[in-house]
């Protein structure tokens, strides 16, 4: 099956929704692991990597998770292909370098998705909407319980998950839920935030944009450090330093709409404004806007414009993407223009912003 | 000061970050700080930087200098991971074990896995649990200001965070 048949349709994908969805976007468990008595896949020279893909494909596309799902070789994908799985985060940049003696099965839904010989044999990775990290720890370990059956794993009752780089090794696991947060970059507390993060021995990133950009004020916090602790004390602390975010995030707004609605009104009218009337928009400020446009319909700005339009939007401003749309190559500045076209068109019937700001605490309903 | 990286050029970059509670400097040249990302302060990260570098320098402390010798499964040198950051193959931990050691004591947690366990069944580690339940014993101590049972508890959690091989697995 054709991999772009197969995908789910951007709007569908966009409607998902999840607990906590207004500030955390997905929730992600990933896991590596090894066979034993193959050199790692970085190491490995083709007639070994050709020969563990094979053994690695036959025991993941197998299981019952991965019913109805999609198994691909990574010779097969073209670019655009390759390039769309990025934007999807169902696959690293890394893997879609690759070519022969790697690939790919992803589950029906694709919440489930399984790199095979990225760096490691093995990475499994389970992602859901909004705030569920144990949920998603209990998908991907009862898949990883299930390719145990079949795939002998490199182990160590010592060093537990042998993986090709001595960060992974341990449990493997790396938790990370990926974080709206643009009151804390507005009202400056950001930086503040993710050094106290980093002390706790959590990773902060930007999820979109080139290394340490943060485009759209989208944050992924994950854990560093794999071995000594269980998978569950792992997940215990992110998922206390994430709810602290969150109530920081929510506490931020509050305070944001209270000291300087002026300035927040501003920030989203404008990016309304931009959004909605330009002709060439570069991905760059697309996204940024897009984040503000956000924030906006959280705080009641827009009425009831579904947040799920400006997570599709999110989506679809991206390269490959747009290409998906436009059904063929395009120089950047024709993505441009087709990217603010989709924009404005998007918005067409969503009404100016408000400009008194919602009665500030009501308006913000606080995390059930 | 040269450079930390290329260890070529003069050092004009200089960055202080507090990594899990300790004070850590890196001092490096403006190429290799563009490449790191670290005219970004934003988001990056000196815990990255300093693993990848503590990385090939840490395995080099495991042999003399000028002997590198080769994984004997698959032919991985101390060269090879400087160049990397990845090891060869699951055999490379066994061999290159003494340099790995400090290495992985300055990223990792501990030095004993605790999680999951292939062909076991999923529960809470005995030893887990009962160091949760002192930590209990150990805060209500504290809240009632009883401080000898609280250093008392504070050495039995200590002692058994130390153990050695988790006391269910006798055969291993």
């Amino acid at each position: 099956m054709d991999l772009q048949e197969f995908l789910s349709p951007i709007a569908e994908l966009a409607a998902q929704s999840g607990p906590q969805n207004k500030i955390v976007m997905s929730s992600r468990v990933r896991l590596a692991r090894n066979l034993q008595g193959f050199p790692f896949p970085g190491w490995a020279k083709k007639p070994d990597r050709v020969k563990s893909c094979e053994k690695s494909t036959v025991a993941v596309q197998t299981l019952p998770q991965m019913e109805g799902g999609l198994s691909l070789a990574m010779e097969s994908l073209s670019s655009l292909d390759k390039q769309i799985l990025v934007e999807r985060h169902l696959i690293s940049r890394e893997h879609a370098a690759k070519g022969a003696g790697s690939g790919l099965v992803l589950s029906r839904d694709q919440s489930l998705s399984v790199m095979i010989n990225e760096e490691d044999h093995l990475r499994m990775q389970c992602v859901l909407p909004g705030l569920q990290l144990d949920r998603a720890w209990e998908a991907i370990d009862a898949v990883d319980s299930a390719i145990e059956h079949h795939l002998d794993y490199a182990f160590s009752p010592q060093l537990g998950y042998l993986t090709a780089c001595p960060t992974n090794i341990g449990t493997g696991i790396r938790v990370s839920a990926m974080l709206h947060l643009p009151a804390l970059v507005l009202g400056e507390q950001i930086n503040q935030i993710i050094q106290a993060v980093n002390k706790l021995g959590l990773a902060v990133r930007g999820l979109y944009g080139e290394g340490t950009e943060a485009l759209g004020n989208v944050f992924q916090v994950s854990n560093q450090m794999t071995l000594g602790d269980s998978e569950e004390e792992i997940l215990e602390r992110l998922g206390k330093v994430v709810a602290q975010v969150i109530e920081h995030e929510n506490d931020a707004r509050a305070l944001l709409l209270e000291k300087k609605p002026k300035s927040v009104l501003d920030h989203v009218g404008r990016a309304y404004g931009i959004l909605a009337n330009a002709h060439r928009i570069p991905s760059k400020e697309a996204i940024n806007l897009l984040s503000l446009f956000r924030l906006g319909i959280d705080l009641g700005l827009f009425g009831d414009a579904p947040r799920a339009l400006t997570d599709e939007l999110f989506l679809i401003v991206q390269p490959a993407h747009l290409q998906l749309i436009s059904k063929g190559k395009l120089s950047p500045e024709q993505r441009d223009f087709l990217r603010a076209d989709l924009i404005r068109e998007r918005l067409h019937d969503i009404p100016r912003p408000g400009s008194t700001p919602p009665s500030a605490p009501g308006a913000l309903d606080k995390p059930a | 000061m040269v450079c930390m990286i290329c260890k070529e050029n003069e050092a004009k970059v200089h960055l202080t970050q507090v990594v899990g509670g300790k004070l850590k400097k890196v001092d490096l040249c403006e190429k290799c700080a563009k490449e790191k990302g670290i005219d970004d302060p934003m988001g990056f990260s000196l815990a990255d930087l300093l693993m990848g570098l503590g990385a090939s320098q840490g395995l080099a402390q495991g042999t003399t200098e000028g002997e590198d010798t080769a994984c004997p499964k698959c032919g991985f040198t101390q060269a090879d991971f400087k160049k990397s950051g990845r090891l060869g193959c699951a055999d490379c931990y066994q061999h290159f074990a003494e340099g790995l050691e400090g290495m992985l004591k300055g990223m990792h947690k501990g030095m004993r896995h605790t999680g999951k366990t292939p062909h076991q069944p999923r529960r809470p580690r005995p030893v887990t649990r009962r160091i949760q339940s002192l930590q209990k014993q150990l805060e209500s101590a504290v809240a009632g200001e009883d401080y000898e049972e609280a250093a008392r508890l504070r050495d039995e959690i200590k002692l058994l965070r130390a153990e050695p091989a988790p006391p269910e697995s006798p055969a291993n």
